[in-house]
């Protein structure tokens, strides 16, 4: 079938669906190249994608499944491709960038009243949150150069006796795990009914594990926990592109920070510091005059010169500022921490400050349905350019041309050759032999659902952000994002809560103290907070799921030993911004194609003219099928974006070998 | 280049969008002229309610237009039955929704839903409320808005604590709207009136009131939206304008004063409830009839201890605000006004010494600050001659620009304004009626038409100023006891056959230095 024969040849070949890759993919179809994008995922955006609840359990269990996918038979396929004179560069299947992964659960697993289904899901949820952990944790042992869950400590008796369930669907997941385990269950539950009866109105508003399962659509869970500075680098070049036309966004209602034990407003727009009530007025003239010498303190270098060698704490210390406007200032504001200098804190506090007031009183904007959304965005903008799209399909290999040391062509997973000028890959499908190094950083990641705001306000309906400074000097500093219902991420009644820091360890041992300090964290699954009135007033969590994240932002084309048109992006970097990735997207851009404006506005659609002779007449690179497939797949992504279900998308490139049989 | 979008050029697109115009255009023409043809047939029907509802949503600024809808509409409303006229006003609100999005700011869509409004039978006033409010977040300055929410928090009874709430969340949002603040100072005398004056707001929400200006202008100190707002608390207080005076000139029966003396002391009772003055009362003498000068030099109004004491503390937060913003005027210019009010002469040194600042910091309104300097130092000498019972006034050397208050000068027997930088006397200097000596050497004056029917003036002394015409000195003809005239340093001097022309103008100038 034609559909399934890609054409043999194209300008760029891009692997991986990131940020980086898909802006670059947008830039160069854009600009009239011809855009083969493809990644080995059933779903887009790699690192950056965004899953529902449902999804990232399956995410969860592919990352453990990783392991059975084998490899060697197919090298003698795309062998026969490669001519004298030539090279294979092979590249990896295994995506390892992503470790030490941990789910537990809290949710009460209580049947709830109207269920119609009959099935008493109850009993598998404490269990099952243990499996997946486990789950997790048994794969390490078996996977060796893999990545789910290094935890090799944990491989205890317990793993065997639950690897039925691990292999499974979910769905059977919920039936095998009834047997045993509701036993345990009723227990609690007679546990639960002895204790004096919970008010009829607490009881409605628990949200069960079965709840979170039901309603899991409504979740996107991004793995990069990511905002949008107003001014920064991804909000001008979606507004350059015309890009943001294909999203929407929201406000972040308020910055917070975590300071003596208590969760705080920052001020930091005019609007906050009037309304402050922990500032006194001398205070707020302080910390708006401080605010408004930062905005152009390039202006007045008397008044920092002495300091540019010096932290920016010891400047803030000698500007008489008092405890509370260091601390605001230093963690909140410029987001720095206690070593930066200076002069790089005034320019993070400038930033931030010029970012203010563009789309509301806080300097970002948050994606609806997920940080996701965005590589989906300019893929669709790729594929309206005539890119074409094939999920589920990956490269095996490089066909490098001996002499002059290029390559020239790629051969696909279904052994077809497809010849390119350049090839664009993302970091993790390199394989090990072409790097210089292989000591990584790493990014430690969270992800929480809660049942209630880390501060509670008026409106129920707020992003917050939320800077926590070490709890110890050793420690890193956490940020949080808490995410509500009305950004589309989660389901109404919870919050979604990302937690990211640099790593200095797993990302359970980096998060989970901050977690215990914000949040109640219940020992046994469904139990109500205890009787203290300060664990009563922290939000509980429902939901957890850790884990490291590679960290290869710090690398570049000297760390890998591949030819000079491959072109490697890093992976998401651990910063609040994405302009890390946008940037690389415009440099790799700039190399590929030295003379070619970077995503130039697109048309008005009322401008394009089209040309009498019928779609098929601007040549593949403007078949107007493949626009239209690929813009119907990517639309319905948006309204749900389920992996599982963008099979538009992944039909192009069926799993089977059929295809390439048929040559 | 092989696979690239081709797009139209933008000379393209012009000629598109100029057909696309005239397109426009004609259509519009015609139908208005179908409308109008319409309105003078006197057709009143539904074809007239859709041709206009088409121009007008494109133009609604149409004035004619709406007038025409509104004929129509009650024509129809005679026919109906109550449910039917409900629904064709509620879509003419709806109608006028989608015209606001056109211009929010149209004078015919607002007062057309005013209207509307009137003539519906159950209007829906919490809708109402809540387009006020979705127009305000779109635009806090919109005053036809602001106009048209008054109406319907009138009409739909919102009471005025909800109102101040609403002006907390604006004033929240953001504090350099003056419309919110403007409005806060209305509602404040409704929700806490003061026991007596019940224009003014009760002690205890003021202080409330104090700390929010505060709170805006420590954060943003040159915003001048909570300054007003802020004078008018202080205004509301305390009676700032510490001399409430009058002049008048009656007529009084003969016979009712004596004519023995000359002066009188009289009480007088004003028309203002709560004041008694004593006046001093000095017949006129005014060639024609018997006419009484009635002066009055009220006192100034004391300030309570307790208000007192506000307005310290209010002083005190003021200054604090200046030792960070050592050049902030408007912290400036309020913190002489609270010295004023507190107590004008013992703060005069420092009152001066902000008033250079100002003018420093402020050099396009100078003037402004030297006139009002100028006033402030009247004021205190005034009230030095008051307490010392004087009539001789002294302001030499004290840079004055302006006179004023002269009204309350009528007693006065010797003035010297010497060394200002005085350009005229205004006038109101007419008023001085005991004015015996007038000294205003070394200032710029050019004009002296206040120096007018003045009965005892003899003696005026000015020189080196700006008295160029001999025109200029007219009016002193006017002044008949003037014997002594110093002129010496004006341009006047430079005017042909100045003595005889000048002997000529005022025969009865004896002593004259030119």
């Amino acid at each position: 079938m034609a559909a399934e024969d890609l054409p043999s040849q194209f300008d760029v070949v891009i692997l991986g669906t990131g940020l980086t890759e898909s802006v670059i993919a947008a830039a160069c179809s854009r600009v009239g190249q011809s855009v083969l994008h493809l990644d080995r995922r059933n779903y887009y955006a790699g690192n950056w994608a965004s899953f529902t609840f449902n999804g990232l359990l399956s995410w969860i269990e592919q990352y453990k499944n990783q392991q059975e996918v084998q490899i060697t038979e197919l090298e003698q396929v795309w062998r026969s491709l490669i001519d004298e004179g030539e090279d294979a560069v092979p590249l990896s299947a295994l995506d390892s960038s992503i470790s030490n992964l941990e789910v537990f659960c809290y949710a009460s697993e209580e049947e709830e009243k109207e269920e119609e289904m009959k099935t008493p899901l109850s009993s598998f949820q404490p269990v099952n949150a243990e499996t997946v952990s486990e789950e997790a944790n048994g794969d390490s042992t078996e996977a060796h150069d893999t990545v789910t869950g290094d935890d090799t400590t944990a491989s205890d008796a317990k793993t065997p006796n639950e690897e039925h369930e691990v292999s499974e669907p979910k769905e059977d997941q919920h039936t095998s795990d009834i047997s045993e385990p509701s036993q345990s269950q009723e227990e609690k539950e007679s546990q639960l009914s002895s204790s004096p009866a919970d008010p009829p109105v607490e009881v409605q508003k628990k949200i069960t594990y079965q709840k979170l399962v039901k309603e899991g659509r409504r979740f996107n869970i991004d793995l990069v926990s990511k905002l949008m500075y107003s001014r920064g680098a991804l909000v001008d070049l979606l507004i350059k592109s015309n890009v943001s036309r294909y999203a929407e966004f929201k406000n972040i209602g308020r910055i917070l920070t975590y300071r003596n034990g208590k969760v705080e407003q920052v001020p930091c727009s005019r609007a906050d510091v009037f309304a402050s009530k922990q500032l006194t007025v001398v205070e707020k003239r302080m910390l708006m005059k401080f605010l408004t010498f930062c905005l152009d303190f390039e202006q007045h270098p008397e008044e920092y010169q002495d300091y540019t060698e010096k932290p920016f704490r010891e400047f803030l210390k000698n500007k008489k500022l008092t405890e509370n406007l260091q601390h605001f200032i230093l963690h909140s504001i410029a987001m720095v921490t206690q070593h930066t200098l200076t002069e790089e804190g005034l320019k993070a506090t400038q930033h931030f400050l010029r970012c203010l007031g563009r789309y509301g009183n806080t300097p970002f904007l948050f994606p609806l349905y997920g940080l996701g959304e965005i590589p989906q965005c300019f893929c669709r903008m790729c594929a309206v350019f005539g890119g074409i799209y094939c999920l589920r399909h990956s490269v095996e290999c490089l066909v490098v041309d001996k002499v002059s040391n290029k390559v020239k062509a790629v051969i696909d997973t279904r052994g077809q050759r497809i010849s390119c000028s350049h090839f664009v890959v993302e970091d993790s499908y390199i394989r090990d032999e072409q790097r210089q190094s292989t000591a990584y950083r790493q990014i430690s990641r969270a992800v929480l659902i809660t049942d209630r705001s880390v501060l509670p306000s008026e409106s129920d309906q707020q992003i917050s952000m939320v800077t926590i400074p070490p709890l110890e000097s050793s420690a890193p500093a956490v940020r949080m994002v808490e995410l509500c219902s009305s950004s589309m991420t989660c389901m109404p009644g919870t919050y979604l809560v990302h937690l990211t820091c640099s790593s200095s360890g797993k990302a359970q041992e980096d998060l989970a103290p901050v977690i215990s300090q914000l949040f109640h964290v219940s020992t046994i699954p469904g139990e109500e907070p205890s009787e203290g009135a300060e664990e009563r007033s922290k939000p509980a969590v429902l939901w957890v799921m850790y884990f490291n994240m590679r960290d290869t932002s710090a690398l570049d084309s000297s760390s890998y030993s591949l030819p000079s048109n491959v072109h490697v992006c890093t992976g998401p970097d651990d910063s609040l911004c994405s302009d890390y990735s946008i940037k690389l997207a415009e440099s790799v851009f700039h190399h590929i194609l030295p003379d070619e404006e970077f995503c130039p506005p697109a048309p008005n659609p009322e401008d394009i003219i089209y040309d009498g002779d019928g779609p098929q007449a601007e040549g593949p690179g403007f078949d107007e099928s493949t626009n239209t497939e690929a813009d119907k797949s990517l639309a319905e992504e948006e309204g749900n974006s389920e992996p599982a279900e963008m099979d538009s998308v992944t039909q192009q490139a069926p799993l089977d070998m059929t295809p390439a049989s048929e040559e | 280049m092989h696979g690239r979008v081709k797009v139209k050029s933008t000379a393209q697109q012009e000629e598109e969008k100029r057909k696309e115009r005239e397109k426009k255009l004609k259509a519009f023409v015609s139908a208005r002229d179908a409308v109008l043809r319409k309105r003078s047939a006197g057709e009143h029907d539904e074809e007239a309610l859709q041709l206009t509802q088409q121009l007008l949503s494109s133009n609604p600024d149409f004035a004619t237009l709406w007038n025409y809808r509104r004929e129509v509409l009650l024509q129809l409303e005679t026919s109906r039955e109550k449910d039917e006229v409900q629904k064709l006003y509620e879509s003419e609100l709806h109608f006028i929704e989608a015209c606001l999005k056109v211009n929010p700011k149209s004078y015919g869509c607002w007062h057309h839903r005013s209207w509307v409004n009137t003539r519906l039978p159950q209007p829906d006033w919490t809708r109402e409320l809540g387009l006020c409010d979705r127009c305000l977040s779109l635009d806090e300055r919109n005053f036809h808005c602001w106009d048209y929410r008054r109406v319907v928090v009138k009409e739909s009874g919102v009471s005025v604590e909800q109102e101040l709430q609403f002006t907390d969340r604006l004033i929240g949002s953001n504090f350099s709207n003056y419309s919110s603040w403007h409005y806060r100072s209305t509602l404040l005398p409704q929700l806490h009136p003061q026991p007596i004056h019940s224009h003014r707001v009760c002690e205890e929400q003021l202080l409330k009131e104090y700390e929010l200006a505060h709170n805006a202008f420590f954060t943003d100190p040159n915003d001048q939206s909570a300054w007003f707002y802020y004078r008018w608390l202080l205004g509301r207080g305390v009676c700032v304008c510490i001399f409430n005076c009058l002049c008048q000139l009656c007529d009084l029966p003969p016979g009712s004063v004596s004519d023995i003396s000359n002066e009188h002391n009289l009480t007088v009772h004003w028309t203002e409830k709560y004041t008694h003055r004593d006046c001093a009362l000095y017949t006129g003498e005014h060639r024609e009839r018997r006419s009484v000068a009635c002066v009055c030099v009220c006192g100034r109004s004391e300030l309570s201890v307790e208000k007192s004491s506000v307005l310290q503390a209010e002083l005190q937060s003021c200054n604090q605000l200046l030792e960070l913003e050592p050049q902030n005027k408007w912290c400036l210019l309020t913190i002489i006004l609270l010295m004023r009010a507190l107590d004008p002469l013992g703060h005069e040194k420092e009152t001066l010494a902000h008033f250079q600042t100002l003018k420093e910091v402020d050099p396009m309104r100078s003037s402004y600050y030297s006139d009002l300097c100028s006033k402030f130092l009247i004021e205190n000498t005034i009230l030095k001659m008051e307490y010392a019972e004087v009539r001789v006034f002294s302001l030499s050397n004290k840079n004055l620009t302006t006179l004023c208050h002269l009204d309350q000068l009528l007693l006065v027997t010797h003035i010297n304004l010497s060394s200002n930088q005085l350009l005229r006397l205004p006038p109101q200097f007419a008023m001085l009626q005991c004015l015996e000596v007038l000294e205003a050497d070394d200032n710029a004056i050019e004009s002296l038409e206040g120096l007018y029917h003045l009965p005892k003036l003899e003696e005026v002394s000015l020189r080196n100023n700006q008295i160029c015409k001999l025109s200029d000195l007219e009016s002193l003809a006017s002044c008949t006891k003037l014997t002594r005239l110093d002129l010496r340093g004006n341009p006047v001097h430079k005017t042909a056959n100045i003595d005889s022309e000048l002997s000529q103008l005022l025969p009865l100038v004896t002593a004259l230095s030119l």
